[in-house]
């Protein structure tokens, strides 16, 4: 029988948790994938313009906050998708992923 | 360059695709000069910052078409390498390094002379004009500083 193991959060998670740690005043071993980014981690909206302008530089993408919002603002997909440290994550694989398609 | 109005622009020299060139001359006498400092006047850097950050503005509002108002939230890596005094004719360059999701960074250069005076990065985010009379305000200025396609 195997060991229960927590899956690893991944190169992306821990790359995003750098750059939020670096960028405001959250330590970075109270960032886990679980994490919401402003429940949870108390980002306020200043410092995450700075984290994804880091984001925007680290991955070369350009991460659509304004959709996210307007789609969380209308009901079209739960904040979680997005601002949840795992989804987050996925999201931005998702986006390097159509920049490389 | 009205100082105690935060009229810092006199003329949009050139906008080219992602890159504003704009002057201004430092007026001889003004307040501020008052205070910073009593018989030593000189620009204050918050100012040479605001100077950099509404060049910065200007590049996006004519870029965007008035869309959207720029507001200034980050300022990084700012220097201050020289003094500025009354009467000092500056030249401003900002130019885009990353527009991104509602939000555009700029890195802005001031001259005098020739003379390096000071640089930064700023970050302003562009959201919808709070009220009707700003954009007025901000393209009958943009009329006054002769921003291209908004000139009087």
């Amino acid at each position: 029988m195997a060991a229960e193991t927590t899956p690893s959060p991944g190169p992306t998670f821990d790359k995003v948790a750098e750059i939020i740690a670096e960028n405001s005043e959250v330590a970075r071993d109270s960032i886990t994938p679980d994490s919401h980014v402003t429940e949870d981690l108390g980002i306020d909206s200043l410092d995450f313009l700075d984290i994804v302008f880091a984001i925007d530089k680290a991955f070369g993408i350009k991460v659509p906050v304004e959709k996210w919002t307007q789609e969380v603002n209308a009901g079209e997909k739960p904040a979680d998708h997005y601002f949840v440290m795992k989804n987050l994550a996925a999201r931005i694989d998702e986006l390097v992923a159509a920049k490389a398609a | 360059m009205r100082l105690e109005y935060f009229q810092m622009i006199d003329r949009v020299v050139s906008l080219d695709g992602d890159a504003i060139v704009v002057e201004s001359r430092v007026p001889e006498a003004s307040p501020v000069f008052e205070g910073h400092f009593p018989g030593h006047p000189l620009v204050p850097g918050v100012l040479l910052v605001e100077t950099m950050a509404q060049a910065s503005g200007w590049l996006i509002l004519g870029r965007n078409n008035f869309e959207r108002m720029p507001f200034l939230m980050t300022v990084k890596e700012a220097k201050f390498r020289s003094f500025v005094g009354p009467d000092a004719p500056l030249d401003v360059t900002a130019r885009i390094s990353h527009e991104g999701s509602g939000y555009t960074v700029t890195e802005a250069r001031l001259t005098s002379a020739g003379k390096r005076i000071a640089e930064a990065e700023i970050l302003l985010r562009s959201m919808p004009f709070p009220n009707p009379e700003l954009e007025a305000a901000m393209r009958a200025n943009a009329a006054r500083i002769g921003l291209p396609g908004y000139a009087a």
